[in-house]
């Protein structure tokens, strides 16, 4: 088959993933706040009610708990329920509902029940929403055995990780980061579901390696075109999926590198980045030349003023700074 | 006896006689909780249980009035008193034991617990230990049901506790937004452990409450058996027509303390004397006696049968077997290996019984 590639949009990757999931399985339906009639608070629902109807582009009252519950129910009872939540910081209503139900009930019902969920939300700041839009918990949700997390950074993630995702039979929580949307990149027009399993390099380099996941890949992928303006030959490692982490990706590129920088949109104290930076030493201690670095965001609420809000979260320039820490240059 | 009592147990009569083996068999099935729950509080302090236990002792006439409306299929979502329950829906008396005692031959391989009762087989949906947390589950499973055209009915169980929780009232406007088929019931025993219900909600009038999102409510007497058993009856029948949620307020009380470690110091003795004289399995036993259905010998035999039952499943428990800790980390993520993934299996609760 002759492969065209198209330029697109993650909106419109997303969209098309969600849209090929309900074409494909009549069991899967997407549920939550605004998806419907106002096509998506971030608009990646746009156009599907009129192509599915509401039956299955089920808008929902403001109700995180009910929602998510119901899906978690329609999925016990054998639908395939994708939900949508506006944002990480509205999940937290609904967190009794994802920990104390979706994550345990395989287990505490000695594997009777399955609950083949998917639940995406937006996550992460950059757009001056302040500290109840902006914070990225993804990491918290790493945290929980029972949950399966995904955090796609390109476009073809955007596209292929949804239906991959619903195959699973437990829960799975997809990140989409806020800023991530509008960009684009090359599709092919037979693109399509993509593992869930590893991380992937996304530069390959040879002097540091830079381990990084949503969000701030192109800050990260930003960072390493300048290093090498100045000899520094990063690589740059996609997690993917933070939950189950890829150990292996990560101390592969270790063995490489010998050095690592973490940069990672949440919190620094009891972070996802503190869990690989503990892997590293754990499993790769001897393969290190310099002590395992972090970029995170400051340990602040998110403001909404834009100075302080760039001044919080990583930047180009933090991980150009800890890049160069890592390899012994100090600019 | 007053005018309106004595019509009730009139009509009671008439029930009992027009079907005195189903009125038996009520009585039996309330006997079978009361019994099992006994031996669970004497295992408890054999220390042969641990953990968090409730008992359902007083408030049977609820679980087996509602439950005796079913159909095979329909599912049952319980809180974490619901020993009984799972018992009524069909969950062998020795797993159900056996799972209390931590044991492989639990029915869920010693997971859950006491609190956490889960059976595939029969599609009860738990034993949840989070106050309200069952509700969304329940409209969830209700919503699949309708989505599909299936005419499956899911009845949820919750104490009054839960009506103070957000999740109580989101799960019933999405049931009466969407008209799903679910039956909310409320098994009203005056007490969130040990808060009344004057003391935690504004409105106590329960119905009001289900009623305000448009959905039929009534209150029931809890200690009745009959009376249970007839409002129940008629709202899953309205709720398999399509006819959208129903919610029952059953006004029962628990004649044993909130959980194992209560020392009782929020409610009085004679309330407890007081409630004790309802005791739903006496008065089932009175009114069909007193129909002339309900001979010594008869009596002997239900409580023989149970007694046999309760005693099986004790010998059950006590044969059991620890499941190997090398399992420990089984069932976190389901095993892949024996799951289809090719889209094949259209019903989650058909695919994975054990």
């Amino acid at each position: 088959m002759k492969r065209t590639a198209m330029t697109t949009t993650y909106r419109e990757a997303m969209r098309e993933a969600i849209r090929e999931a309900l074409q494909r399985d009549d069991r899967v339906f997407l549920m939550g706040e605004d998806v419907g009639a106002y096509g998506g608070c971030f608009a990646v629902s746009l156009g599907l009610l009129e192509e599915f109807g509401p039956e299955r582009i089920r808008d929902t009252p403001l109700s995180e708990a009910g929602f998510v519950g119901a899906g978690i129910g329609a999925a016990l009872g054998g639908m395939r329920p994708i939900i949508e939540i506006m944002t990480v910081n509205f999940s937290l209503l609904a967190l009794d509902q994802i920990m104390n139900n979706a994550a345990t009930l395989s287990h505490m019902s000695g594997g009777q029940f399955s609950v083949p969920v998917v639940i995406r939300m937006t996550t992460g700041a950059g757009r001056q929403l302040a500290a109840q839009h902006s914070h990225s918990l993804e990491g918290w949700y790493a945290h929980i055995p029972g949950l399966r997390i995904l955090a796609p950074a390109t476009v073809a993630d955007a596209r292929g990780m949804l239906w991959t995702a619903l195959t699973d039979p437990d829960p799975v929580l997809i990140f989409e980061h806020g800023s991530l949307y509008n960009t684009s990149g090359e599709l092919g027009d037979d693109a399509g579901a993509v593992d869930i399993d590893t991380a992937a390099i996304r530069r390959p380099g040879a002097d540091v390696s830079l381990i990084t996941y949503g969000g701030t890949l192109p800050t990260v992928l930003e960072a390493a075109t300048q290093l090498m303006k100045e000899g520094i030959d990063a690589e740059v490692l996609d997690l993917r999926t933070l939950r189950p982490l890829d150990d292996s990706a990560i101390l592969a590129t270790v063995a490489r590198t010998h050095r690592a920088v973490v940069v990672d949109e949440g919190w620094r104290s009891g972070s996802i980045s503190a869990e690989i930076s503990a892997r590293i030493t754990e499993a790769a201690f001897f393969d290190l030349d310099a002590p395992v670095g972090r970029v995170c965001s400051a340990e602040v609420p998110l403001p909404y003023a834009k100075h302080l809000e760039q001044a919080a979260l990583p930047s180009v320039a933090r991980v150009i700074a800890a890049a160069r820490e890592a390899v012994g240059q100090h600019g | 006896m007053n005018p309106e009592r004595a019509e009730r147990a009139e009509r009671a009569a008439a029930r009992i006689r027009s079907n005195p083996e189903h009125a038996r068999r009520l009585l039996h099935q309330m006997l079978r909780v009361r019994r099992f729950e006994e031996k669970c509080v004497e295992l408890y302090s054999a220390a042969k249980i641990r953990g968090f236990m409730h008992v359902y002792i007083g408030e049977e006439a609820v679980a087996a009035g509602v439950l005796a409306t079913l159909e095979p299929g329909d599912a049952v979502v319980a809180t974490y008193r619901e020993h009984g329950h799972a018992l009524l829906h069909g969950v062998a008396a020795g797993a159900i034991l056996a799972e209390m005692y931590g044991f492989e031959q639990g029915c869920c391989h010693g997971r859950g617990g006491s609190m956490h009762l889960f059976d595939a087989a029969t599609r009860f949906f738990g034993g949840n230990a989070i106050v309200a947390g069952g509700l969304p589950v329940a409209v969830g499973l209700a919503l699949a049901d309708k989505m599909t055209g299936r005419s499956r009915v899911t009845v949820c169980f919750f104490g009054e506790g839960a009506v103070a929780e957000g999740e109580f009232h989101e799960s019933l406007n999405l049931a009466a937004l969407w008209q799903l088929p679910v039956l909310f019931c409320c098994e009203n025993n005056l007490y969130a452990m040990g808060t009344a219900l004057g003391r935690s909600e504004s409105q106590t009038d329960l119905a009001l409450k289900a009623a305000s999102y448009e959905i039929p409510a009534w209150p029931v007497d809890g200690m009745d058996v009959l009376a249970v058993e007839e409002a129940a009856r008629r709202a899953v029948s309205a709720v398999r027509a399509g006819s959208g949620p129903h919610f029952l307020e059953l006004r029962t009380y628990r004649f044993r303390a909130h959980s194992m470690y209560d020392p009782e110091r929020y409610r009085e003795k004679a309330e407890v004397s007081q409630w004790l004289e309802r005791d739903p399995i006496d008065l089932l036993r009175g009114a069909v006696e007193a129909a002339g259905e309900l001979s010594e010998t008869q009596w002997s035999e239900v409580q023989a049968q149970v007694d046999a039952e309760v005693q099986a499943a004790v010998d059950f428990a006590e044969a059991g077997t620890l499941e190997p800790v090398e399992e420990l980390t089984r069932h976190v993520y389901t095993d892949r290996a024996a799951t289809d993934l090719d889209a094949t299996d259209r019903d989650a609760t058909d695919r994975k019984r054990p």
